[in-house]
């Protein structure tokens, strides 16, 4: 089974590669733009065949290392 | 008083730490990370570097090595604890100090001496220098740019950047925040490197009250 994490940065938290984005595009002409936030993607593939078993231990898997609960946020989601 | 340094895969300011406070006259030695005994330590040095390659975030997989049950052990018995850029990242990042870091803001990897002014006295580190005293110290890091988290009171601060008149300056990396310690003042992280500053051919030995109050720190810990 594969796993589909994505992991943002809280609203509020400083995004230096987010913000420097946001100024290039608006640098290109895009003016509607107010911001952009960076994240990661990462697919967690598991054994087995118990996916709640599964979605369960890779959320903890994102408590305990893959996001820093103290600034970011993630999303678990089955994609194969 | 013997101080452990931590020698993580990719650490690459430990012989820094050691030297320097061999230089002070504190008995430091190395301890390799997947050692898992640090009874005979009165204090823990957390060197600079890219522990684990900072593959993930800075310090993330660091905090899992097999040492870090016993720092945390430490930590919570009262144990002069310092991590020293790298080891301010792995210290957050091991629920150990508040916080997190990002980024610099320039998205540049500064390497220069700046400037620090002392906030506090009220931890293992800063408790020999005075309020308000101004340390040139090198700093040398992509990921010093620290933060609280939003659910985290701003307290413990011990160092500030501050520009040429002694106001707080958040232009170097993003944030004014170079030093911080625990509620209990046991456990600091510094950003600059106060062991690369010990010895004025090294063009400052401000380091100096930083890591003699820590070496004052260990020394008054119980045999």
């Amino acid at each position: 089974m594969k796993f589909r994490v994505q992991i943002t940065r809280r609203a509020g938290i400083a995004d230096p590669e987010g913000a420097t984005t946001a100024h290039a595009l608006r640098e290109l002409g895009y003016a509607d733009v107010e911001s952009v936030r960076f994240g990661r993607d990462m697919t967690v593939e598991v054994s087995g065949d118990d996916e709640e078993r599964a979605l369960k231990r890779v959320t903890e898997m994102c408590e305990r290392l893959l996001a820093n609960p103290v600034i970011e946020d993630y999303t678990v989601e089955r994609v194969e | 008083m013997t101080v452990a340094v931590i020698v993580f895969p990719g650490s690459n300011c430990e012989h820094d730490a050691v030297y320097a406070l061999r230089a002070l006259g504190a008995e430091a030695e190395l301890v390799f990370h997947k050692e898992t005994d640090l009874s005979g330590a009165d204090g823990i040095i957390l060197p600079g570097g890219f522990a684990h390659g900072d593959y993930l975030r800075t310090g993330a997989i660091a905090r899992f090595s097999p040492i870090m049950a016993e720092v945390e052990r430490h930590a919570a018995a009262g144990t002069p604890i310092v991590g020293i850029c790298n080891g301010f990242q792995i210290l957050t990042e091991a629920g150990l100090l508040p916080g997190a870091m990002v980024a610099n803001r320039d998205l540049r990897f500064i390497c220069r001496h700046v400037l620090v002014r002392v906030e506090s006295t009220d931890s293992v580190l800063t408790s020999n220098a005075e309020v308000g005293q101004v340390l040139r110290i090198p700093l040398n890091s992509y990921e010093g740019n620290f933060v609280f988290g939003a659910a985290e009171t701003a307290e413990g601060v011990v160092l500030r950047y501050v520009d040429d008149r002694g106001e707080p300056d958040d232009t170097i990396n993003g944030s004014t925040v170079a030093g911080l310690a625990s509620p209990a003042g046991n456990v600091v992280g510094v950003m600059p490197h106060p062991e690369r500053a010990t010895e004025s051919i090294l063009g400052s030995s401000d380091g100096r009250v930083l890591l003699e109050a820590f070496m004052t720190s260990v020394a008054a810990v119980p045999a």
